[in-house]
Formats: structure tokens, sequence, C-alpha cells
């Protein structure tokens, strides 16, 4: 089974109209709700039940999280869809904003009337102007036919949605960084607490959840929450979209139920590509530890199973790597990126970032000495931990992770001032 | 009044977003504001542009400046006619970005934060663009070009060459 959520309209011809997404069931259930006036209460238990668990990298439970908020409590409160995708290796959201964005839309929709929130916002990263003219199309035609503004259906429900765009910050896809970015203020993380739940955008109560979550939200309430999480584990419900990208014939996006065989999303992918073998998997996007290759065959995409090999399922974001890769000249592309992205808040990060960067960047070019290695390790562990976001942790994860498995690879650097791999691209 | 070099085309356009916020929270245009003004200003971002922005907004000039310098897609200056932005992060990298790197510097010839003699061309590192399953990915003005090699670049350039 494959393509029952996010994907599943994606074979329809111009799947991304309202014509499209209605001659398959859509908006029937925001209506069903609508005109019943199911109680949030119940809706939100259903969440619970299907165990939907946040799919922008923290696999926080969704039900839960919108359980959170003072949905009562008088005054504007606010549901944000976080559609910042800017993990290397992550390009999922994109496809749901090009090829289902009435999905997204009922999903928030519904998410505004389970939370007690009469506006949102769908804050799309910067370079997304194609995806992003293609929400602002499925606005248009939502508004114009009654499904958003005052008065949804005749329910007497009101809700309003618009579009943000960013303009290039990775940071962003941090949630307290996204609602600063929205504010029209530098993208830098807040502290917490206070949650976004009580002082969120504006000051207001608010939810953020990630584009696949809040798209999913449509297809659990129509066909149940335990039919959702019959489609994945206990532990993890649903299917997942995967984006496997790298070393593989047939990149791409495939939505298959939490829990299958790495093995079996690879053979999706059409394999390794052509002459070449398995060396590497970076299973979660670029911030989640690599995994060996051969380990990796042995696991199954959840949780729990990439965590009891050492790593994360993050956002889905499959990294393949074969024979022919130099890890520390990966490593050192990784470190640049995250020393790009700092925000410049947290000293550990700041500085920190800088380090790992500088010291890989002269270990690649074979000017590094014994005491480097573990030097990483050090400025590593001083960053993990002591930073207000989670980017401070993303950037130490892959050192210490590339360090642990191919130490062999960067000591030949130092030793021999080359690759001991030599790539061909 | 700094806010006169914003043309009206612009300004009905920070208006529209202006419109999705709040009453009292006009600051939430400004990253829109700022890509107007940068693209009234074919590509760039002037310290005067800034400040028209600050007083269109009625919000404190440093606000602004730190916004614009905060964000990688504001550009402070001059760029070429068409802003090649590659992405070299993992996902490309391992699709070979190298080469597209290679091919485009050759054909320009330009490195990495330069405009062609013509003005015509600039050329950007920039990361991850969120397009990874179809690497490698370089974007140009609103649009992806994905799976890239030399014929595509060469196709490219040439297209773009003739649109001036």
């Amino acid at each position: 089974m494959a393509n029952q959520v996010c994907f599943r309209n994606n074979h329809l011809e111009n799947s991304w109209t309202l014509e499209a997404y209605q001659s398959n069931g859509g908006y029937e259930v925001l209506k069903k709700i609508l005109s019943e006036k199911t109680p949030a209460e119940e809706l939100i238990e259903d969440i619970k039940l299907s165990n939907l668990r946040g799919r922008g990298g923290a696999g926080f439970p969704t039900g839960i999280k919108w359980s959170f908020m003072p949905r009562n409590a008088p005054g504007q409160k606010y549901i944000v869809c976080n559609s910042d995708e800017g993990e290397p290796g992550t390009c999922k959201d994109r496809d749901i904003l090009r090829y289902n964005p009435h999905q997204l839309i009922e999903g928030m929709i519904i998410a505004g009337y389970c939370i007690g929130a009469s506006a949102g916002y769908n804050y799309i990263r910067g370079e997304f102007w194609e995806p992003y003219s293609r929400f602002e199309s499925a606005l248009e035609e939502a508004r114009a036919a009654g499904i958003l503004g005052e008065n949804i259906f005749g329910s007497g429900f009101d809700f309003t949605l618009d579009a943000h765009l960013g303009a290039g910050a990775y940071v962003c896809g941090e949630e307290t960084a996204l609602l600063n970015s929205i504010e029209g203020k530098k993208g830098q993380p807040r502290f917490k607490p206070p949650f976004p739940a009580g002082f969120g955008l504006y000051g207001r109560p608010t939810t953020i959840n990630n584009t696949e979550s809040l798209a999913s939200i449509p297809v659990i309430l129509a066909k149940g929450g335990q039919w959702f999480l019959d489609l994945g584990l206990p532990s993890a419900g649903g299917e997942k979209l995967f984006s496997v990208s790298g070393h593989v014939n047939k990149p791409g996006n495939y939505e298959v139920p939490m829990g299958t065989p790495f093995s079996e999303l690879l053979e999706m992918a059409g394999g390794v590509r052509e002459g070449h073998q398995l060396k590497a998997v970076i299973p979660g996007g670029s911030s989640t530890p690599v995994v060996p290759g051969e380990q990796m065959m042995e696991v199954n995409m959840d949780y729990d199973s990439i965590a009891a090999a050492g790593s994360m399922l993050g956002a889905g974001s499959v990294i393949v790597i074969d024979e022919t890769a130099c890890m520390p000249r990966i490593l050192e592309r990784l470190s640049y990126f995250y020393y790009e992205e700092s925000c410049g808040q947290c000293t550990p990060c700041r500085e920190g970032t800088g380090w790992l960067y500088r010291v890989l960047q002269r270990i690649e070019a074979g000017n590094g000495s014994n005491e480097d290695l573990d030097l990483l390790d050090n400025v590593a562990s001083n960053i993990e931990g002591n930073t207000i976001c989670a980017l401070g942790d993303a950037a130490a994860m892959p050192v210490r992770s590339f360090l642990k498995h191919y130490r062999d690879e960067f000591q030949y650097h130092i030793d021999h001032s080359t690759c001991m791999v030599k790539s061909d691209w | 009044m700094s806010a006169e070099l914003i043309s009206e085309t612009s300004r009905a356009d920070i208006d529209r977003w202006v419109a999705k916020y709040p009453e009292d929270q006009k600051q939430s245009a400004a990253m829109a504001a700022l890509r107007i003004v940068q693209d009234q200003n074919g590509g760039h971002l002037t310290q005067e542009l800034m400040d028209a922005v600050a007083e269109y907004l009625q919000m404190p000039a440093i606000h602004v400046y730190e916004v614009a310098t905060f964000y990688s897609m504001y550009e402070h200056k001059p760029q070429g006619k068409h802003k090649l932005c590659v992405c070299t992060n993992i996902s490309c990298m391992l699709r070979n970005s190298k080469q597209v790197v290679d091919h485009l510097q050759e054909r320009l010839n330009i490195g990495f934060g330069e405009v062609t003699e013509d003005g015509l061309f600039s050329l950007k590192e920039v990361e991850c663009l969120g397009a990874c399953v179809n690497a490698p990915v370089m974007q140009v003005g609103e649009h992806y070009h994905e799976h890239l090699d030399p014929a595509k670049i060469d196709e490219l350039l040439d297209a773009l060459r003739k649109e001036g």
C-alpha cells in the first residue's frame, strides 16, 4: 500500500485544483464537521488515536499538541503551518503544496476549528515561489467557493488563511523563529517557556504544525483515527512521505507505511545507482546521525527502529551514499551549512559551528593534525544542549556520527593529506 | 520623503501584503516589501530603499536593516539581470553539483558572488533549495531548474541570453 494520505490525489489530472480535489471527496469531512458541529474534543481524541506524530522532524503527537491550546480562552488564537522546508535532503512539503494544496487548506481549517483559532498562516520558504503561487491560487479558489472566510458552508464558523513568504533562512524552520519571521523580524528562535500555545504569534496562543501533518488531518478524520493507526505501527500511525535522494537510480518522494523496511524503500527508489554499492545512509535529513549501509539494510523506517540504529527518523529525508563518497568532504559541506545558517544568537552555536567548519576544512584540505579529531568531538560536545534551539545540536550530531563510523577516513586525510576515497563527483 | 522611492505598482503590491496581517501588525509585511522593492530596483537593495520601506510601514529603520541583512535572498550589491542560485548542499553534491558549478563558471567566466561584464548573469552558491530528489538544482528568478547537466545548462543560458 502506498499514497493513501498526502499523495492520495496526485494521480488526478490538475490535482491542485478545487475541482479535482472535490472529485475525490475533498472538503466533505470539513462540511460534515461544521454542519454536525462535532465537538472539538471528539476530533482531537480521534487524532490522538491515530497516533499521527509531527512530520516536521520532532515526531511529537499532533493530537496531544492540539490539546495544549486554551481553545476556549477569549481573544485571537492562531494556527500556523510550517512550510519552511529547508533541512538538506527534505523536499516532501513542496510536493504537497504543488500537487495537493487544498488538502492542506482543509487540514488547516479543521485545525483552526479544533484549537479555537479563526485565523491561520502558512509560512512558505522564500525560494518556493512556484509552490507558493500554487497555494495562493488554491486559497483564491477556496475563498470564492465560500470554504474560507466568514460563515463557512453556512455554519457560522469563520476562518481566514493567508500565506507568508520567507526570504532564505534555515533557522526559520524552528517554530518560534518562524513566528518572529511572520512578525517581520529577524528569524531568531525565542526562549521557551513560554511555549507558543500560551504566547505565540503576536503574543497570542498559537499552534504550529508541519505541512504534512496538517495535510494528513482531513484523511484521518474522514476514515477514522483507527484506520490511520492501522496503516502504520502502534508507536507511529499512518503512512509517511520519504524523500529519497543521493546515489539511487530513482530519487523521489515516496509515501509508504511507517515501519516499511529500508531495503524496500531503497528498492522503490530503484536501488543504489548502477554499478555501485551502498556505503552509508543519512535517514532523516542532514542533522540526523549517519548510519553505515549494512546496518541500515536491517532497519525499518520508523522512530524506534532507526533510534535503535543510533539515528533519527527526522523529516523522513533519506540521503543514500555509495562507496565513491569521501566522508570528510561530505561532513565539511554539512558543517559549512550549519555555520552559514546559525542565527548567531547563542555563543556555543555561533562560535562552535565556525570552529567545526574551519577544522574540517583544514582536514579536508590536507592540513589537519592529530589533535583535530579530538578537537571536533570537544567542540561538538560543547555545543550540544547549550543552545536555545536545536540548530546547535543539529550541527553537532553529524560530526559525532561521522567520526564514530568513519574515523579511519578522517585519520587517513590527516596522515596522507589526501582522500582515502576518490569521488567522481 | 523617502517612501516616494517606492513605485506605485510596488506600493499596490505591498498593500496586498499588509492586508494579510492584523491592522496593528504592519511590520509583518516588511519581508515582502523588501523583496518587492529589491525587484523594483533590478535585484538589490540600497539604504534609501530600506529607509523607504521603514517609512512606508512606519517601523524603525534599524528593524528593516536587521531583516534585510538576516535573510539570504536580499542582496546589497548589484546583481546580474539573471541571478543563478546553485545549490551545492549534500543531495546536490552527491549528484555532481560540482560539475554544474564548474560548467557555469567556465561558460560565464565568473566566480560566486560576481557579475558578468554584460551585466546579464550573476552566480550565487546557495544552501539546500528543498528539491533534493531532483538534484542537482539551481534557482533562476522564480523558477527551479532540476536534474542539471552541462547540456541543460547550455540550453538554459542560451534561452536567457535571447531573453536579454
